[in-house]
C-alpha cells in the first residue's frame, strides 16, 4: 500500500454487512490517476454496494477510506465525496424526475446563482451532452419523466461530467450502457477513453464484458464480496475473465448455440400488430413458439409496441391481433416493475394471484412455494425469499420480475429490454429457460439493445422513428444489416 | 415477511397503546368511577367512525392523491332516504335499509365517472360531488324529523354485559376487511396499486376496475354509517355525517395505515377510533374548555403519529 501522489482513492478492508447479508467482506481497491478501471463479477458480488461506499452514499462497516493520502474514514460522505471530485453514475437512476434537464444539472453544481442560471445550467449540460452523445436529440427544458430510460441514462452521464468550481478526479459509472443502444454505448466508451487520457478516472461496471476487455487499462473481478483478482486489461482474455469471476457455465459464442429451425407457417398467428406511423414496411407478426426480437436504435419505439400489445391484450381490444395472456418483463424496474413495500416472494406472485386463491383466499403456502420454486430456478440471490425486494442487487431484482412473468399462465411474454443489469452467467441461463418455454409453446417478444441476444430470435424486426422498417429472419441476422436499417433515411 | 409484519404492527399498536394510556388517565383522574360506562359509549360512538374509516382506508391506500370526501354528505343523504322511506315503520326496515345501499351505490358510481370519465382528481371530484349529494340530502328530506323504526333504533342501542351489539357486528365487520384487504385478490391489488400503479396495470392488475370498487365500498360503507347512525341518534339530520370528514381520515393516518398508498391496517382504525373518542372525553373530564380541547386534540394526533414513526421515507 505505497500511495503514490498518483492514487486518488483508496480503499482498505472494507466491510459492509446488511443484516446477515455480507455485501462487503474486506474489500482493498485503489484507483490511481488517469485510469479506467473496470469492475466485474455476479449480481450480487458487491459491485454497486462498493460504489456506494465510494461514493457517500453508504457508510462503510469497516475499513478505511483515503482520498490523495487523506484519511477521511468516519467522515465520509457524499457532500465529502463531492469536495474530492469523486462522481457517481448510479444504475437506479438519481435524477429529479418532476424536474428538467437544466434543473437537475443544476442540483450538481450550487455555483450555478444569480440572473440567468437556469439557461447556464442548460448550456452547460447540453453542451456536454453534444460532447458525448452527438445527436442525442434532448434539450434543457425537457422534464426528465418524459424521457425515456436511455435518455435519462445520458442525461445522468452527461451531468457527472460537467464541472464548475469543484475538482473532478472519478466518476464511476455503474452499467452505464444497460440502458444504452450499440451506437451511444460505443460514443461514450470512446469518451470515457478520452477523459481518461486527460488524466481523470473512470470505474466502469459493466456485465458485458467485451466493454471491459477493450476500454479498462485494470480489470478488477468481485466474487462474494471479495476482491478476487487485479490485472491489467490486456493480461485477461474473455475465457479467463469469465473462470476469474467463478462462472460454471461454459460459455460458448451464442451464435452457435442451437441450430435454429424455421418455425415459422408451422403454427398459428398469435400476434399481428402495426405501429402507429403507418410507416410499415411490414407488420409485426408473431406464431406461437417463435422468439420475436425488437431491435433498433433505444427508443425508436419497441417499448410503444410493446405497450400497444399489452394494452390490446389486457383490454380485449380486436386490434392489433393478440391470441392469448400476455406478461410483461419490466426493463425499468423502479417504474414499470418492482413494488417496493413488498418482500421477493409477493413481487413474484403478483402475476400469478389467481392460480393460488382457494375457496376465495390467496393460500400462502401456495405463495411462498411458488417463491422458493422460482429462487431456485432463476437463482434469486438471497438468505430468504420473505426479506423485502430492495434487499437484492439490481440485476436479482431482474430476475424476480423475470420469474414473475414466467410463472404466470401467459402464453406470451413481453420483454422490455429485460437483461438490465443481468450478469453474463444469469443471461445464458435465461436464454435456455426461453427456448425451452419457446419449444412448449411460449412466444416471445423481445426487445434488447444487445446485439448478441438478437441471435437467440427466429425473426427480427428493426425499428426507426416508431415504424417497423425491417424484418430479419435468423439466417440473414447480422449487426451491419441491423445498423443499416437502423440508420437509413435518418437525416 | 418478519420484517414487513415487524413494521405494520408497530404502526398500529400505537393507537391501542395510545387509547389505553387516554382512558388510564380519565379513569385516574375520576379516581376508577365510571370508567365502563366510559368505555361502554367509546364501543357506541367509535362504531361509526370504524364504519367509514374502513372505506377510507381503502381509498387512501389506492396510492397518493386518493380520498373520499363524499363520505359525510352520504351519510346524511343515506340516512333522509332510509328514514323517510321508513317513516317510523317496522315493516319497511328492509326496504329502507335497500335505498339506504342503493344510494351508497349511486354514490360511489357518481364519483367514479368524474375520477375515471372527466379526469377530476379524486379529491376535486369527491368534494364537488359532496354538494351535489348534500343538495340531494336537503332538497330531498326537507324538515326532517322522522323517528326511526323502533327495530332500527333498539338494534342500534342495544347492550349484551355493557357491550354494544352494534360494535360486536363492526368488529366482526373489520375483522372480514382485514381478510378481504391481506388475503384476497381485491385486497392484494389495492395494496399494488397504492405503491405503483403503472406497475400493477403491468402486472396484469384491472387497476380501473379495482378502483371503481374502492370508491364504491367507500360509498356503501357510508351510506350503511348513514343508516345506523341514524337508528341510533333517533332520526337523520343533515348535518349527522360532518364531523366523519376529519375522523375518516384521521383514524385510518393514527391506525397505522400508509398516505402514500399500498400499506394499510384495519385493526389500527378501532383502536384510533376509541383513541379518538376517549382522548376528547378525558378533555372533558379534567374540565377543558372548547378551544383548549380543540389544541390538546391537535397535539396530542400530532403526538402518536410521530410516536408511531409514520411513513418510512418513501423513494
Amino acid at each position: 500500500m505505497n500511495a503514490s501522489d498518483k492514487t486518488i482513492v483508496s480503499l482498505t478492508h472494507v466491510a459492509k454487512h446488511f443484516g446477515a447479508v455480507r455485501a462487503l467482506d474486506g474489500v482493498d481497491l485503489t484507483v490511481t490517476a488517469g485510469e479506467c478501471l473496470g469492475l466485474v463479477g455476479h449480481n450480487g458480488a458487491g459491485k454497486s454496494t462498493l460504489m456506494n461506499v465510494l461514493a457517500g452514499t453508504l457508510s462503510a462497516d469497516k475499513g478505511t477510506i483515503s482520498v490523495h493520502g487523506h484519511d477521511l474514514s468516519g467522515r465520509y460522505s457524499v457532500s465529502t465525496a463531492g469536495e474530492n471530485g469523486i462522481r457517481c453514475v448510479f444504475q437506479e437512476l438519481s435524477l429529479c424526475p418532476n424536474l428538467s434537464v437544466a434543473e437537475n444539472a443544476r442540483i450538481f453544481h450550487p455555483s450555478l446563482t444569480g440572473f440567468g442560471w437556469k439557461r447556464r445550467a442548460g448550456d452547460m449540460i447540453h453542451a456536454k451532452l453534444d460532447e458525448i452523445f452527438p445527436g442525442h436529440g434532448i434539450t434543457p427544458d425537457d422534464v426528465v419523466a418524459d424521457l425515456s430510460i436511455g435518455k435519462r441514462q445520458m442525461v445522468e452521464i452527461a451531468r457527472a461530467f460537467t464541472t464548475t468550481n469543484a475538482p473532478l478526479h472519478l466518476v464511476i459509472l455503474d452499467e452505464p450502457t444497460s440502458s444504452l443502444d450499440a451506437v451511444t454505448s460505443g460514443q461514450l466508451l470512446d469518451f470515457v477513453r478520452k477523459v481518461v487520457g486527460s488524466g481523470i478516472s473512470c470505474i466502469l461496471i459493466s456485465h458485458v464484458l467485451g466493454e471491459v476487455l477493450n476500454y479498462a487499462d485494470r480489470i478488477v473481478v468481485m466474487k462474494d464480496g471479495l476482491v478476487v483478482a487485479s490485472k491489467p486489461g490486456s493480461d485477461f482474455t474473455r475465457d479467463t475473465l469469465v473462470a476469474a469471476m467463478g462462472n460454471v457455465v461454459e460459455v460458448e459464442e451464442i451464435k452457435d448455440h442451437q441450430a435454429f429451425e424455421a418455425k415459422r407457417g408451422q403454427t398459428e398467428i398469435v400476434i399481428e400488430a402495426r405501429s402507429d406511423t403507418a410507416l410499415d414496411s411490414v407488420p409485426l407478426v408473431a406464431h406461437r413458439g417463435e422468439i420475436i426480437g425488437l431491435a433498433g436504435l433505444a427508443s425508436h419505439g419497441q417499448t410503444t409496441m410493446l405497450l400497444k400489445i399489452y394494452d390490446a391484450a389486457m383490454r380485449n381490444k380486436r386490434t392489433p391481433k393478440v391470441d392469448g395472456p400476455v406478461a410483461l418483463v419490466a426493463g425499468d424496474r423502479q417504474t414499470d416493475g418492482v413494488f417496493h413495500l413488498w418482500s421477493i416472494s409477493r413481487n413474484v406472485g403478483v402475476r400469478s394471484l389467481r392460480r393460488m386463491v382457494k375457496r376465495g383466499l390467496i393460500d400462502p403456502l401456495a405463495e411462498a412455494a411458488l417463491g422458493r420454486e422460482w429462487q431456485e430456478r432463476i437463482k434469486i440471490k438471497t438468505p430468504d425469499m420473505d426479506d423485502n425486494i430492495l434487499s437484492l442487487s439490481g440485476g436479482n431484482q431482474q430476475k424476480a420480475l423475470f420469474a414473475r412473468a414466467l410463472a404466470s399462465d401467459a402464453d406470451i411474454i413481453l420483454m422490455d429490454d429485460p437483461m438490465r443489469g443481468v450478469d453474463i452467467g444469469t443471461k445464458l441461463e435465461v436464454y435456455d429457460l426461453i427456448r425451452d418455454e419457446a419449444a412448449q409453446g411460449r412466444t416471445f417478444l423481445w426487445y434488447t439493445t444487445e446485439m448478441d441476444e438478437l441471435y437467440n430470435c427466429d425473426h427480427t424486426y428493426v425499428f426507426r422513428d416508431g415504424a417497423i422498417v425491417a424484418d430479419l429472419t435468423r439466417d440473414a441476422l447480422s449487426e451491419e444489416k441491423i445498423l443499416q436499417s437502423s440508420f437509413q433515411e435518418s437525416a | 415477511m418478519t420484517f414487513v409484519k415487524t413494521l405494520s404492527q408497530k404502526a398500529w399498536i400505537w393507537s391501542f397503546v395510545g387509547m389505553f394510556a387516554v382512558w388510564l388517565a380519565t379513569a385516574v383522574y375520576t379516581g376508577g368511577k365510571g370508567s365502563a360506562d366510559v368505555l361502554t359509549a367509546a364501543l357506541s360512538f367509535a362504531t361509526f367512525t370504524v364504519i367509514v374509516g374502513i372505506g377510507q382506508m381503502f381509498v387512501i391506500t389506492t396510492g397518493p392523491g386518493n380520498v373520499d370526501l363524499s363520505i359525510p354528505s352520504t351519510i346524511s343523504l343515506s340516512g333522509a332516504v332510509a328514514m323517510k322511506i321508513m317513516d317510523g315503520s317496522n315493516a319497511m326496515l328492509a326496504i329502507g335499509f335497500a335505498a339506504s345501499m342503493g344510494c351508497g351505490v349511486a354514490v360511489g358510481i357518481f364519483n367514479y365517472i368524474l375520477i375515471r370519465v372527466l379526469r377530476i382528481p379524486p379529491i376535486i371530484a369527491t368534494l364537488s360531488s359532496s354538494f351535489l349529494i348534500l343538495s340531494s340530502a336537503i332538497a330531498y328530506g326537507r324538515g326532517l324529523k322522522i323517528k326511526p323504526p323502533p327495530l332500527l333504533a333498539d338494534f342500534t342501542t342495544a347492550q349484551i354485559m355493557g357491550i354494544p351489539v352494534l360494535a360486536i357486528v363492526i368488529i366482526l365487520l373489520a375483522a372480514v376487511m382485514g381478510v378481504v384487504l391481506n388475503r384476497t385478490m381485491y385486497g392484494r391489488s389495492v395494496l399494488a396499486i397504492g405503491q405503483n400503479m403503472r406497475a400493477a396495470w403491468l402486472a396484469g392488475i384491472n387497476v380501473e376496475r379495482i378502483r371503481f370498487f374502492t370508491y364504491l365500498l367507500s360509498a356503501v360503507l357510508a351510506a350503511l354509517c348513514g343508516f345506523l347512525l341514524s337508528g341510533f341518534s333517533g332520526g337523520a339530520s343533515l348535518n349527522m355525517g360532518q364531523e366523519y370528514l376529519l375522523a375518516s381520515i384521521a383514524v385510518v393516518v393514527i391506525g397505522g395505515t400508509s398516505v402514500a398508498g399500498g400499506k394499510a391496517n384495519v385493526a389500527g382504525i378501532w383502536g384510533a377510533a376509541m383513541f379518538m373518542f376517549l382522548l376528547v372525553t378525558m378533555l372533558n373530564t379534567f374540565g377543558a374548555s372548547a378551544g383548549i380541547r380543540l389544541i390538546m386534540t391537535g397535539l396530542i394526533i400530532v403526538a402518536v403519529i410521530t410516536i408511531a414513526g409514520g411513513d418510512e421515507p418513501q423513494r
